[in-house]
């Protein structure tokens, strides 16, 4: 089920802007990277390109290859919208979708992509809730509005509603930012869970997530503010923060900068 | 850390000097009267309407009888013909404005944000919205009468208020759209929902319970406009269900029609009681738009 991503000398602009220079790395299927660095040094940007969210925003536009298990994402007649069925997001921000349920928000994917039958719907929205530890919670109210939840909670319905949809390949986009440890801890528990049938790929500025949840270690850094973001060194998760090539990365993992 | 110390010990809990709470004083008077004199008209109107229109609007006959046959020295008759009329007319009107004005609003914010077109058509809207009914209602006079040589009619008048009610849905719509979080956007698509799903299943009802505020203020405005009524169809005393005669009554018209009335005459009292019923209507539709509203929001816990 989970899959294997290949990114390949990818270049990424905001219009005139070039973000992201040069990135080549490989995401292994069933790992979690961690993709860590200073602020604006494109970690997030080149999170969304692995799912063609970034060309969202106006004037962005990818040079270079992504593969999914050798289908490359950038090719002509992809459909973004196929594409990010198969690889999922989750938020910097728990985003529950304010006019729906507990239920409706983690059944949204599946009924918005035409799935209609009652049974399959109640199974995964059981399945995901419980995968998301969250089942226990919520499965007393899941008619009551999911911005109902707390912060944490909500952040596990988006994690649960990323799910329901089976993606191959689970995107983080900081996903404890705005979460107290008590949740932090249950979503690094959950991304350990989570990494048994999914590739999960996760940016973090907290250093000691990064290396209590992932397996790869991704450390990007920008020359200086206006110069497009670099990959500095890409490697297990124990040597990075050990033993690292770059005296960047050693640097900015001891906290001597960024 | 001495410095600290010693600031922290000039560290004053006294009340502010006399100056500063004459000052406030001053302020909150001006702010209390300000208050006042913006709810001391709205009341007077109110209670005038009220006490000078309820004895009639409370009867049986003001709601299920016209004023044909009935001369101003008669006592008697209703307002049901002229009720039939504004509410008819408000809703061709909402059935030809709501649509576009929402799917207009739709293209400006969640299309074409940031263009010149948008830019352009908000200038037009915004412009629109500025024009005086009677300027709308010649304007379908001159089209729909002088040009095309169709006769006057409710439809007529319908279209004059689609001119009116229409920048003012599209613009709350637009307002309220983006008020949607960007990040409710990006969750939908990245759970692999086409744009356009994205906007039906999950930004509208986000939006909803605002749209349907921008609806109802629209069409309270449109029910009490006189002009397109005056030029656009004539007023009838008679009960009319066809909004392609020429003839139909509308409660702004009834009110228009008996205004000479001399103040003892019956036919004066039914004029206040045509005003009442026209605030009545406006407030029933702003209820209704608000438990609309309601209804639609889940609960929380």
């Amino acid at each position: 089920m989970a899959k294997r991503i290949d990114v390949r000398n990818v270049d990424i602009y905001y219009g005139g802007f070039h973000a992201v220079e040069g990135v080549s790395m490989t995401v292994e299927p069933r790992t979690v990277t961690a993709f860590i660095g200073p602020s604006g040094c494109g970690k997030s940007t080149l999170l969304r390109t692995l799912n063609r969210m970034h060309e969202v925003i106006p004037g962005a536009h990818v040079k270079g290859s992504v593969q999914l298990d050798g289908t490359e994402l950038y090719g002509q007649g992809i459909d973004p919208v196929a594409v990010r069925r198969v690889v999922g997001m989750v938020f910097q921000r728990p985003n529950p979708f304010p006019s729906m349920s507990i239920y409706d928000n983690v059944a949204a994917g599946l009924r918005l992509n035409g799935v209609k039958n009652k049974k399959i719907l109640d199974d995964a929205v059981e399945r995901s809730l419980m995968s998301a530890n969250l089942w226990n919670e919520v499965k007393d109210r899941l008619g009551k509005a999911g911005i109902g939840l707390s912060g944490g909670q909500q952040q596990r319905l988006c994690i649960a509603r990323a799910i329901a949809v089976e993606p191959q390949v689970l995107l983080m986009d900081e996903p404890c930012s705005a979460l107290d440890p008590i949740s932090t801890l249950a979503i690094e528990d959950l991304i350990g869970e989570l990494q048994e049938q999914y590739t999960v790929v996760i940016v973090t500025h907290n250093m000691q997530q990064a290396a209590r949840v992932s397996d790869q270690t991704a450390f990007f850094n920008l020359a200086a503010q206006g110069k497009p973001g670099k990959l500095i060194e890409i490697g297990p998760t124990e040597k990075i923060f050990s033993n690292p090539d770059e005296k960047a990365t050693e640097d900015y993992i001891t906290g001597r900068f960024g | 850390m001495s410095a600290a110390t010693t600031t922290d010990a000039q560290v004053s809990f006294r009340r502010p000097s006399g100056v500063r709470t004459t000052k406030n004083a001053i302020a909150t008077v001006y702010v209390f009267l300000a208050t006042a004199l913006a709810v001391i008209p709205l009341a007077w109107v109110l209670y005038t309407v009220i006490s000078k229109g309820i004895r009639l609007v409370l009867t049986q006959e003001w709601w299920l009888q016209s004023q044909r046959g009935i001369t101003p020295r008669r006592e008697g008759g209703g307002a049901y013909h002229a009720i039939v009329g504004t509410v008819e007319m408000a809703l061709i009107c909402a059935a030809i404005a709501v649509p576009i004005g929402i799917l207009g609003a739709i293209f400006l914010i969640e299309y074409a944000k940031g263009t010149k077109v948008a830019r352009a058509v908000s200038f037009t809207v915004d412009i629109l919205s500025g024009i005086p009914s009677i300027v709308a209602a010649l304007f379908i006079y001159a089209l729909f009468i002088t040009i095309f040589g169709l006769g006057r009619s409710a439809v007529a008048v319908s279209l004059a208020l689609v001119l009116l009610m229409l920048p003012v849905v599209l613009r709350s719509t637009e307002e309220m759209l983006k008020l949607v979080p960007n990040e409710l956007r990006e969750a939908s698509y990245a759970l692999g929902v086409p744009k356009w799903k994205t906007i039906l299943r999950v930004v509208i009802p986000t939006a909803f319970a605002g749209i349907m505020t921008g609806i109802m203020l629209g069409l309270a405005r449109v029910m009490g406009e006189t002009a397109p009524l005056l030029i656009l169809v004539s007023y009838a005393v008679g009960i009319n269900f066809s909004p392609t005669s020429d003839t139909m009554g509308a409660l702004p018209t009834m009110i228009n029609s008996g205004r000479d009335q001399a103040p003892q005459l019956p036919g004066y009292e039914r004029v206040w009681a045509a005003a009442l019923t026209l605030i009545l209507i406006s407030m029933l539709l702003n209820l209704l738009a608000r438990f609309i509203a309601r209804a639609s929001k889940l609960k929380e816990k």
